[in-house]
């Protein structure tokens, strides 16, 4: 029990001092590599709340594709050099404030209207394939079939759209 | 465990991806901040999913999973345009609808 609780801390503190870099960083190719390590810390997270699938699945996807992608874009258009030109000098201040409101909020609520001293199940009480790639597919498939599917089209529409997005002019192209 | 601190460590990663989109001027940076955002939500998920002992919370992060791949893909995808027109991706400089 008290292993669960020092592994969740470290994992804790790893997630949002990696947050809090990505945030801070000059250069975009650190705040990439930053979330990289943030969503490692989330991964592990879902191994330790019995969710395996998930857990490959966001490496896979999110660390392994989404923030490649991301990669990619940033060193295509060379947006390493951040120049911070400021327009409204009180918007920084007035944004941490506005976090730090919003975050005193969400902890009163969360401590005081919250799932309380809910704990998490034991491993023991679960079935035995839970969080497996068969028992999210049996769910996945019949009983959110519907978004699924629908899924599968927003993906082929994304793929559509940023092909066209990114087309070039072909008037201008070859005079 | 109590799932209180997953819901916590949620909601300060929620927190620091929202201060993210604010501060931030490099379009590609904000874009991060909002993943940072959907992530902590798919972590409260997750955990309330693991507290009831059903897969529905994780059925569900499935599917944020994949629009957020599509939202990403589109959405770097009009920040490539964008920066063929404009010569850059700083918010400040591509506020205004006139090139």
């Amino acid at each position: 029990m008290i292993s669960d609780v020092i592994l969740f801390a470290v994992l804790a503190l790893l997630a949002i001092v990696s947050a809090v870099s990505m945030l801070f960083s000059r250069n975009a190719v650190y705040s990439a590599l930053f979330l990289i390590i943030n969503f490692g810390t989330i991964a592990v997270f879902y191994l330790l709340l019995g969710a395996p699938f998930l857990s490959m699945a966001q490496v896979t996807v999110y660390a392994g594709a989404i923030m490649v992608l991301f990669l990619f874009v940033i060193m295509l258009l060379g947006a390493e050099q951040l120049r911070q030109r400021q327009l409204l000098w009180w918007q920084q201040p007035a944004a941490i404030l506005m976090g730090v409101i919003l975050l005193v909020e969400a902890g009163y609520l969360i401590l005081n209207r919250g799932p309380g001293e809910d704990y998490l199940l034991a491993f023991e009480s679960l079935v035995s394939d839970y969080g497996g790639p068969s028992a999210v597919g049996a769910l996945l498939f019949n009983d959110y079939l519907l978004p699924f599917e629908i899924t599968s089209v927003l993906l082929l529409v994304a793929m559509i759209g940023a092909i066209v997005l990114t087309k070039e002019e072909k008037s201008q192209s070859k005079k | 465990m109590p799932v209180t601190y997953y819901v916590i460590l949620s909601a300060i990663l929620f927190t620091l991806g929202a201060v993210g989109v604010l501060i931030r001027r490099n379009a590609i940076v904000i874009f991060m901040s909002v993943e940072l955002m959907l992530n902590a939500a798919n972590l409260a998920f997750v955990a309330f999913s693991q507290l009831y002992g059903t897969l529905n919370g994780q059925v569900f992060v499935f599917f944020v999973v994949t629009v957020a791949a599509a939202e990403v893909a589109v959405g770097l995808a009009l920040i490539v345009a964008i920066f063929r027109t404009k010569h850059s991706i700083n918010v400040d400089e591509i506020s205004s609808l006139k090139n």
